[in-house]
């Protein structure tokens, strides 16, 4: 199947920037009409995707490849399976959606601001359609640049700290996972004699486990700093508290299933041995279980609205690691579903802080109190959310909490028993936030005649409650787009692993003959 | 038509009219809203009678629909079962429901506010509760039932919540969700283990795999088996109110009276129980884990009945009344006794659901007093609550023939007659049972008899409620007589009526018996020492209404304290309260959360500036080693050199006639020198 629409649905937004670039600053109006045109254009491309895209088939979809640097081995070469396909298509709903809130909010220099919004629709569609790691790595460091001037330039008091931080921890990541991109180039061009990032080339290499696990521990803090795993987590509460309201849900919703992707996309097929090695996975497994329950008692007791969801992030994230090293089906394909989720739940979680923001600019929980009497709507729109987010069954955050436990229970008891506690406290911070803002009486003055959400907040905050529960109740379509890529992996993983483990235990008893 | 195919329709129902009460109820008459709030669960109601019918019609009854795949990784569907035990439950479920919700719409008429004081609100979670509830009965698997579980959790909170505005309510709302959670974890974990071991997790081939030979009874060893019984009922103890998770319902009193009635007393409170029998199969294979139910319930019942003894709130001693009547029906769950305890689960919705309503009607003319302490005389002012109150204190003390007598009675006999029940279980039941008549006759001899000791301006208002609240009480009340009767017991000979009950659920808790192939012999029935039971039971339940009778009608002590040296514990709830908040709130989540909160901004976040700052300090460094050292040498060789050239200077002066000055003076000094050398 050759067809040129992941160049499409990659290249829309970057071609709606360079329309953009030449409308006159002044015109501001229509600079969001035509924002907002493009970045629904953009997820208008992504639906015959998700039409045409064949479940059954193996392998990738919708391929393209075009010789860039041909004497670097450098490809265009793009192509997405199911993983790829739901992660693309959450971005581009997700973008429209950051877009579409921001038009009453952001008030200066909109012309750069939407400029930089589509540069980084490209930059993310990039990161998930890529199969040459150093196309991958260009789109992974591009998204950089456009989220940090979105949180210095149109951020909160601390813009500057945070944007600064974000961007060099992330950047000192990717730079470390640079190296390893290279030890596999290298190593492939010794073995097989030509330079190449095909990552469909790379995973033929057969590299001892010792510098496996080497190139494994390069890609993970390149990884585990995106997604955040605990402890390269402090950045992100930064970055969120301080990002405007859409920059938040684009950085939940989006920016850090990147680093989940690059796991599953690059370290397990390309990292078999090392992946299933003993002392990586308890690594991995103890970060994310320190992730789910540090993240939620950390998130206990914060006095900011949006630090405490930007925390929560942390919890859930957990869950989407604990899955991907869970190395089964149902904690991989648990962990995908739930990377959906927590961009659908954490994105409408920010979009109601951002709301009361617009209203009071303050976020601090305790300026708040009995909002439900005076915003009843956005009392509903709120709890909803926050169901969704504690994993209530029937919305979206239990299916994927549910199959990536069944996961971990299956790969180990003790993984399920201690991740289990985190579902407890994640409704418990969300609840006691939920009493402390929206219930009780209205105590504090500038809270009395706040109006309640409007057309605009509205359609926002539905598409994403729909879907929420649409996933809640009928999940199967997406564990159906789900399965082959998932069971590819898996298998994949296992096969080298227990190669080696029975040609290991050949040779014993070889020797032992 | 056949009503066994729509059966996924009867959960359906409510959940349209909840629907349609939460999205479009501010434009919703009230009328309107009394219509549908009730008028669903009455549907419900008739599709479950006629599926009912049409089970008790068919030679297996079972029957299973199932919609589409809902978790295809663990083989949950969206699917629906109807069989013996699931009928009980949908029956209980939708008559006791339905009569609440008529009863509420004359309950919550006084309700101000805007938007007919949350009147919608209120009906639109009622039916959403009623949806989850149903799902919860008939889910064909547990993550079905888990939804349903989890549902029915969010719709307590919700109606805990109802009056928002008040502190006390919404802390009872998260302490309810939280404290549910709880259990909720290990049944989460329970699930996974059961999935693990049997491969599935719909009820049907959960017990085929059972009671095939791969499974043997784990009797004198805690196997892989007890564990996964004992996660379950974890979460049966959230979900039920049982040691150690049973502090949230006295709080969830907070709630509107026609919820307690419904939620925590007749329904939603008995799902641990429900769990548990369907689980018969596997409690079946696992006797340490019934022991521990068994123990665990009977603790329940006599813990909480002592602290009914002195709580002076109307509701709060029925709500410690529930706790300890759920503790009876897990005793009877963990000695094997399956349909005994899902016959007092049925007989307690009538007789539990009156008593709260009853309280309701009370508490509704008394202007909304709670206290006991200032009631008193309403005998002859509200003569329906009266009376129907009167047969429900008489059937919770276990007078025959009433309904709780039959089954209450039925309990004690197995927890003593059963292979996995002894005479301590009994004994503590029986003790529980004399506890139980005296706190429900304080309750009425409080309330209802004596002088009135309320002000004078409650006394003017007193009026007995409207029709659409008696009626469903003189309803309950019949119930609470008759309903026990479709399971008297085998010593009462043939009644036709014999048993009934038992040989209805037969089909389903033949799961526990084909599971334990014939392990324990059935009970040795000895009739003359069920007559003697009896006998006891009944004058323990005389001796505790007397008893009553004598302190608060009599003496009239009603500020007496009463169980002497114990009362200040008693008063207190065994500080149980105090130590989990001390525990949890205060330690766990607050002290925890806050150590790390802490350790999160020093030491991690630390690390990060520390890194950042360790960066500028070097790179501070560098520049003064690059300004004062580096940059220091070339300026120090420049120095050197201008230092040096210093003499030289003066004569670089740049003008032609000087350079020719000194030129000519240079030519001079040459010739000077030869001339004097000569």
């Amino acid at each position: 199947m050759t067809s040129n629409l992941l160049s499409l649905v990659l290249l829309t937004p970057l071609a709606g920037l360079v329309v953009l670039l030449f409308i006159p600053r002044e015109k501001t109006a229509l600079i969001k009409w035509w924002a907002n045109l493009t970045a629904a254009a953009g997820f208008l491309v992504s639906l015959p995707l998700l039409v045409r895209f064949d479940r059954a088939a193996e392998g990738y979809q919708f391929v393209e490849k075009r010789e860039w640097i041909p004497s670097l081995g450098v490809s265009y070469f793009l192509g997405i399976d199911g993983i790829s396909l739901l992660l693309v298509m959450l971005t581009t709903a997700m973008g429209m959606i950051a877009i579409f809130y921001s038009w009453d909010v952001i008030k200066t220099r909109e012309k750069e601001y939407y400029a930089m919004f589509l540069l980084q629709q490209t930059g993310m569609i990039g990161v998930f359609i890529s199969l040459d790691f150093l196309l991958f790595y260009i789109f992974w460091e591009l998204v950089l640049v456009p989220m940090y001037f979105i949180i210095g330039v149109w951020g909160g008091p601390r813009k500057l700290y945070a944007a600064i931080k974000f961007f060099l921890y992330t950047l000192a990541g990717g730079v470390l996972m640079l190296l390893g991109i290279l030890t596999l180039y290298f190593q492939y061009a010794a073995q097989y004699g030509r330079y190449t990032f095909e990552i469909t080339e790379l995973m033929k290499l057969n590299l001892p486990l010792g510098m496996q696990q080497w190139v494994f521990w390069a890609f993970f803090l390149g990884f585990a700093i995106k997604v955040p795993m605990f402890p390269f987590h402090t950045w992100l509460p930064d970055a969120h508290t301080e990002a405007p309201t859409a920059g938040s849900v684009i950085l939940a919703a989006v920016l850090l299933k990147m680093g989940t992707y690059g796991f599953i996309r690059f370290s397990l097929p390309l990292l078999p041995r090392a992946s299933a090695d003993q002392t990586i996975v308890t690594v991995l497994i103890v970060l994310s279980l320190i992730g789910i329950l540090y993240g939620a008692l950390v998130s206990l007791m914060q006095q900011d609205w949006k630090k405490l969801v930007a925390y929560s992030s942390v919890s859930h994230l957990g869950f989407c690691t604990l899955g991907i090293f869970a190395l089964n089906e149902a904690g991989i394909a648990g962990s995908v579903i739930q990377q959906l989720n927590h961009g659908i739940s954490t994105g409408m979680l920010f979009l109601i802080v951002g709301v009361i923001y617009e209203r009071r600019h303050t976020r601090m929980i305790a300026e708040y109190g009995g909002l439900a009497h005076v915003m009843p709507n956005y009392a509903i729109v709120f709890a909803f959310a926050m169901l969704s987010s504690a994993g209530l069954p029937l919305l979206n955050g239990f299916v994927g909490e549910f199959t990536i436990l069944q996961g971990a229970f299956q790969a180990n008891r003790w993984w399920a028993a201690f991740a289990v506690p985190g579902v407890v406290f994640g409704a418990a911070y969300l609840l006691w936030l939920y009493q402390r803002t929206m219930f009780g009486e209205v105590t504090n003055e500038k809270n009395k005649g706040l109006p309640d959400l409007n057309w605009r907040e509205w359609a926002v905050f539905v598409p994403l409650m729909i879907w929420a529960l649409s996933i809640g109740v009928y999940p199967k379509p997406y564990f159906d787009i789900l399965e082959k890529p998932v069971a590819q992996i898996v298998h994949r993983v296992h096969q080298t692993s227990t190669a080696v483990a029975q040609a290991g235990g050949t040779a014993r008893e070889a020797i032992s003959r | 038509m056949n009503f066994l195919d729509l059966i996924w329709l009867i959960p359906l129902i409510p959940l349209a009219g909840a629907a349609v009460m939460l999205f479009f109820g501010r434009r919703l008459s009230m009328t309107a809203i009394r219509a549908i709030g009730p008028g669903m669960v009455g549907l419900s109601l008739l599709l479950s009678l006629g599926a009912v019918a049409q089970l008790a019609g068919l030679e297996k009854k079972s029957h299973e629909v199932i919609l589409c795949q809902w978790l295809p990784l663990i083989g949950a569907d969206w699917g629906f079962l109807l069989d013996p035990l699931s009928s009980v439950m949908i029956l209980v479920v939708t008559v006791v429901g339905f009569l609440i919700h008529v009863y509420a719409t004359g309950y919550m008429a006084h309700e101000h506010g805007p938007y007919h004081g949350g009147y919608y609100r209120f009906f639109g979670y009622m039916n959403l509760f009623v949806f989850f509830m149903l799902t919860l009965v008939l889910a064909n698997n547990y993550p079905l039932l888990f939804v349903g579980w989890e549902g029915v959790g969010l719709c307590s909170y919700l109606l805990i919540g109802f009056y928002f505005h008040k502190k006390s309510a919404s802390d009872a709302a998260n302490k309810a969700f939280i404290v549910n959670r709880i259990g909720d974890a290990g049944f989460l974990l329970g699930m996974f283990f059961l999935w693990t071991a049997t491969g599935s997790l719909r009820f049907t081939e959960v017990n085929e795999a059972l009671a095939s030979a791969r499974f043997a009874p784990e009797a004198g060893v805690f196997g892989l088996l007890s564990l996964t019984a004992l996660l379950l009922f974890v979460g049966a103890t959230g979900k039920s109110a049982q040691i150690p998770l049973f502090v949230w319902l006295p709080d969830a009193m907070e709630g509107p009276t026609p919820v307690s009635a419904l939620i925590h007393a007749a329904t939603m409170v008995t799902a641990g129980v429900y769990m548990c029998a369907r689980s018969n199969a596997l409690l079946a294979l696992t006797p340490e884990t019934s022991h521990i139910i068994a123990a665990v319930g009977a603790a329940t019942a006599i813990l909480a009945a002592s602290i009914g003894l002195v709580q002076n709130d109307i509701k709060r001693v029925l709500a410690y009344s529930t706790v300890s009547q759920l503790g009876y029906m897990f005793v009877a769950v963990g000695v094997g006794a399956y349909w005994a305890a899902i016959f007092h689960l049925y007989t307690h919705a009538f007789f539990k659901a009156l008593l709260f309503l009853g309280a309701g009607s009370v508490i509704h003319a008394m202007s909304g007093e709670q206290d006991m302490r200032r009631m008193g005389g309403l005998k002859d002012k509200i003569p329906v609550t009266f009376r129907t109150m009167f047969v429900a204190s008489l059937t919770i003390a276990g007078i025959p023939p009433l309904a709780a007598f039959f089954s209450k009675d039925e309990i004690l006999w197995q927890a003593w007659s059963s292979p996995l029940g002894s005479k301590a279980l009994w004994t503590v039941g029986w003790i529980t049972a004399a506890m139980t008549a005296f706190y429900m006759w304080r309750l009425m001899f409080m309330t209802f008899y004596g002088e009135g000791r309320m002000d004078e301006r409650t006394r003017h208002h007193i009026h007995e409620s409207p029709r659409s609240m008696t009626v469903p009480l003189t309803v309950l009340a019949a119930g609470s007589v008759v309903a026990g009767w479709i399971g008297m017991p085998k010593v009462f000979g043939e009644t036709g009526f014999q048993q009934a009950f038992e040989r209805w659920l037969e089909p389903v808790f033949e799961a526990a018996a084909r599971a334990m192939h014939g392990a324990h012999e059935a009970a040795h029935h000895d009739a003359t020492m069920e007559w003697a039971l009896m006998g006891l039971s009944i004058g323990v339940a005389i001796g505790g209404i007397l008893i009553a009778r004598h302190v608060y009608l009599r003496l009239q002590e009603h500020e007496r304290p009463t169980g002497g040296a114990l009362y200040p514990v008693l008063y207190n709830k065994w500080y149980v309260d105090e130590v989990y908040n001390a525990l949890l709130v205060e330690g766990l989540a607050k002290g925890g959360g806050g150590a790390m909160a802490r350790f999160d901004a020093a030491v991690v976040d630390g690390g990060v500036n520390g890194t950042a700052w360790t960066t500028r300090l070097v790179s501070k460094i560098s520049i003064w080693y690059d300004t004062w050292i580096v940059d220091g040498l070339v300026n120090l060789g420049a120095f050197t050199v201008r230092a040096l050239s210093f003499p030289v200077r003066f004569f670089q002066t740049g003008f032609i006639h000087s350079y020719a000055l000194m030129f000519l003076a240079g030519v001079l000094a040459i010739f000077g020198y030869y001339w004097w050398a000569r």
